[in-house]
């Protein structure tokens, strides 16, 4: 994407031989420290780590450190606590909303080379790994027990379980197993003075306040992660899934509500709007109703008796909700045809448009309809189109927004279509990001959701680990300053600012 | 956010938070007093919360239910219970007064908890007054939400000591389909390898419960629960691999709540020189011999959480606490006898734990960031 972002508006322009000095101090501090290819800082270098998976905020950093050890995060933290220059905690960088975009003026600390399993404990199914290993690596060590990790983000093949900690990762499963929250026990990290402490342990909870519970899904800037001890659990011995057909939204967004009032928690329950459908069954086969307004994707897991069970009810929930046509998976590889679209939107995104820019609202489940209504209403406000995907069971909805990032005028129409999204969401009682993060991207949202009040107390709670505020401090929580400036902050007593104004 | 009602009775909240950090007198809130008894003694006046009661807001097909923290506990289970849901965790009342928003800040959950997760797993968002009387909402109704810091998972078991809770919304879950509860003679070393081996297959195992005598055969009931196929395919399974047979349906439902809320006769007739210790350990953690305990011991969680009754001196709490940290787990003392001193510390100190000496000091910043003045400060919970 060609389009730069001036987020740091607020900051004065960088003076080139102050960051040059400044670079240079840096690099003789931690040179003596680490090996010679664990640092990095020559432009070439570090260009690859000017952005995350959101590539229209880039900056380049002072350096990149990437320690092979603890003991090393720790030094170099001490080191940069010392000179006073922000650090921002990186993992696999395939996070979507800025949260790893480095500082001018800071350094970028990959914990990408810690990434090795420590342990794997089959009898209290837990296991110790490293922030660096990814998510799905978990899981396949652990195949052979019978067991797994549950939360699997659709990045799951590159992200790293220390990116997941530090975003709250979910994924397609998480309605019936839960978020990272939910499956880790412990985390050791480091404190940005450079303290090694633990949050949580292998007991079911700890003494004191539920630290373990507030540093994760804290986007790098409480403390860094060094060690991860997730839970693991049985697998399930079979999964079938119902393709549902709708003709009509309200009816497919009822289902959906219809199947949780029936008392049942899917292992997974996904939408697609008849927009993605048509442009993943290009790219995928997968034999999708092109026809249907929507499609529901409706997955049963456990025991054979257990998925014939539910997967019995929910045909009946769905065909009283009025569906169009019903096809059950036969059999795995029928299975994982239906849920290739759904896997594939994204990219099957990235083929019909230039550019694509990826929302991540969530509403309560009854406002789904009106939700895509409204943004049915701002593809032709915004001229731009729009795809929707999301995890229809939790109402996290990912809205792909098209545009062509070559013409800036439409960067900025998709910039503005994503902002209006993330506000109808707060107005229909949900928040902007589900779980890919405020990072640098929402960060001015946040302003809409929260008053000025509950900003200074996120503060508070960023101060009480990190005093100094160099530990991904432009991340996450916008400045009083910062909201001022956007002009949207929120009205206390939860309305939004502006009522006045037609909202489709 | 929850609320944005003006009430006069969070006024009146106000004005009191406002008056007790004028004259550096903290405050200790309190809802129906059914736990009065937990965490460490306070004198300290008393902010009763019972005023502001009542469910905000509930749907069903959203699992998702806002109450006032004033609002009975019960009152709350039946409004679930008449849609066919419930609090997974099962947090126990110990009396018939019990508040929402006592619940949260004790944080205790049932045998539940050791399937569906603990208390802040289900905690959504929060309405706060802070100590400085200000007005805030956390987190929300949905159930993925990551803008902003989780604030309101540090409430449940934080007894008082952060701020003063308005309300809360909470997950929900529907009642399992079917339930059945097995019951076997078996030691506490099989009883602890056998379940962990089942928490480990795809069996629907939603809860257990060990009594006995640390070096005999005890008493193992586990509760199934789930899909009635499952369930049915299980109990044979299970039944067989312990010499198990099946307790009819209304007395485990007795069994089960008498366990949740401390009813059990083993629980009973603490000396007026004991205490009640709740340990709290790894899946790891093998039996324990406890120097002075009652012979009777209960395990529940899989072997995670265990009620200990035996002397309530310093000494045997320290010894108690140096056994479990050495497992990598902590101890509370839960409840005392009438002779113990009422002034002892109950809890694990975070200093006492491994690494985590520093995060004395960030828990101390984190209470001064949302109470400047101390307001809550009763040090019920250190």
């Amino acid at each position: 994407m060609a389009k730069m972002i001036l987020m740091n508006m607020m900051t004065l322009p960088p003076d080139l031989a102050l960051i040059s000095a400044l670079q240079s101090k840096l690099v003789a501090a931690l040179r003596p420290i680490l090996p010679e290819h664990a640092l990095l800082w020559a432009p070439e270098d570090t260009i690859p780590y000017e952005c995350d998976g959101l590539a229209a905020y880039k900056r380049m950093p002072l350096a990149v450190a990437l320690p092979e050890t603890e003991e090393q995060v720790a030094q170099i933290l001490k080191i940069c606590f010392e000179m006073q220059i922000p650090v921002v905690p990186r993992g696999s960088g395939t996070g979507l909303s800025g949260g790893a975009m480095p500082i001018s003026q800071g350094l970028v600390l990959s914990l990408a080379k810690l990434k090795k399993i420590i342990s794997i404990d089959p009898f209290t199914r837990t296991a110790v790994v490293q922030p660096g290993v990814r998510n799905l690596a978990i899981s396949e060590a652990v195949s052979h027990l019978g067991l797994y990790y549950a939360p699997d983000p659709s990045s799951q093949i590159a992200c790293s379980i220390g990116g997941n900690v530090n975003e709250n990762s979910g994924g397609v499963h998480c309605l019936k197993y839960g978020l990272t929250l939910h499956n880790v026990l412990r985390i050791r990290g480091v404190l940005m003075n450079g303290e090694v402490v633990e949050f949580g342990s292998l007991a079911p909870d700890s003494p004191g306040l539920d630290l373990l519970a507030i540093v994760i899904g804290s986007e790098g800037m409480l403390a860094v992660v060094t060690e991860v001890t997730v839970k693991l659990i049985a697998k399930p011995k079979m999964a079938r899934v119902i393709m549902a057909s709708f003709d009509d939204i309200e009816k497919g967004g009822n289902a959906v509500a219809a199947i949780i009032a029936a008392g049942i928690i899917p292992a997974g329950l996904e939408m697609m709007d008849q927009a993605t459908t048509r442009a993943v069954e290009e790219f995928v086969n997968a034999g999708y109703d092109l026809e249907a307004v929507a499609i529901l994707l409706c997955e049963s897991d456990g025991t054979p008796e257990e998925v014939a069970e539910e997967i019995e009810r929910m045909t009946k929930v769905l065909e009283q909700s009025g569906a169009s046509g019903i096809r059950i998976s036969k059999d795995e590889t029928e299975r994982l045809k239906f849920w290739s679209g759904r896997k594939n939107a994204f990219p099957a995104a990235g083929r019909i448009a230039a550019d694509y820019y990826c929302m991540d609202g969530t509403i309560p489940r009854r406002h789904i309809a009106t939700l895509l209504k409204r943004i049915k209403a701002m593809e032709k406000k915004y001229s731009l189109g729009c795809l929707n995907v999301f995890h229809a069971g939790d109402g996290n909805m990912h809205p792909l927004i098209l545009f062509n990032g070559g013409d800036p005028d439409e960067w900025h129409r998709a910039e503005e279509f994503g902002t209006e999204i993330l506000e109808t969401c707060v107005e229909l009682g949900g928040t902007i990001t589900g779980e890919h993060g405020v990072g640098i991207e929402k960060i001015n949202s946040m302003c809409v959701q929260f008053g000025k009040e509950e900003i200074e107390s996120f503060w508070g709670v960023k101060a009480a680990f990190d005093p100094e505020k160099l530990l991904n401090p432009d991340k996450g929580i916008p400045t009083l300053s910062r909201c001022a400036e956007y002009g949207r902050m929120r009205i206390s007593g939860g309305q939004l600012p502006h009522p006045e104004l037609e909202r489709f | 956010m929850l609320g944005s009602n003006i009430d006069p009775k969070i006024d009146a909240f106000r004005e009191q938070i406002l008056h007790a950090a004028k004259n550096k007198t903290p405050l200790s809130i309190e809802g129906g007093g059914t736990k009065s008894w937990y965490g460490n003694t306070n004198t300290h006046s008393k902010i009763d919360t019972r005023a502001y009661s009542g469910i905000l807001e509930y749907q069903p097909e959203e699992l998702v239910i806002t109450a006032c923290a004033g609002t009975p506990l019960k009152e709350i289970e039946a409004a679930l219970k008449d849609k066919n849901q419930v609090l997974a965790f099962e947090p126990p009342h110990f009396g018939e007064y019990a508040t929402f928003g006592g619940a949260i800040a004790a944080g205790l959950a049932g045998p539940g908890r050791i399937s569906a997760g603990n208390f802040r797993d289900f905690v959504l968002g929060t309405r706060i007054l802070d100590g400085k009387g200000q007005d805030l909402s956390f987190g929300g109704k949905v159930m993925k939400n990551v803008a902003g810091y989780d604030v309101s998972r540090l409430l449940p078991g934080s007894m008082g000591t952060l701020a003063l809770l308005l309300e809360a919304s909470l997950k929900v879950l529907p009642k399992p389909a079917g339930t059945a509860t097995l019951r076997c003679q078996i030691s506490q070393e099989k009883a602890l390898h056998i379940l962990n081996e089942w928490a480990g297959q795809p069996l629907p195992l939603s809860a257990s419960c060990w009594i006995g005598n640390p070096h005999e055969e005890g008493q193992l009931t586990i509760r199934l629960a789930g899909a009635i196929a499952a369930i049915k395919a299980a109990i044979p399974l299970m039944s067989a691999s312990v010499d198990a047979s099946e307790v009819d349906p209304q007395s485990a439902e007795i069994f089960w709540n008498n366990l949740r809320e401390h009813q059990l006769p083993s629980f009973e007739n603490l000396a007026a020189d004991q205490t009640l210790y709740r340990l709290a350990l790894p899946a790891a953690c093998g039996s324990l011999t406890i120097p002075g305990g009652d012979n009777e011991i209960i395990l529940e969680w899989h072997g995670q959480q265990r009620w200990i009754k035996a002397p309530g001196d310093e000494a045997t709490f320290n010894l108690i606490k140096q056994l479990t940290s050495s497992h990598g787990g902590h101890v509370t003392r839960f409840k005392q006898g009438a002779n113990v001193n009422s002034a002892f510390e109950r809890f694990t100190l975070l200093r006492e734990q491994k690494h985590s000496k520093a995060l004395e000091a960030v828990q101390e910043r984190l209470r001064s960031a949302f109470d400047p003045y101390g307001v809550f400060a009763t040090k019920r919970l250190p």
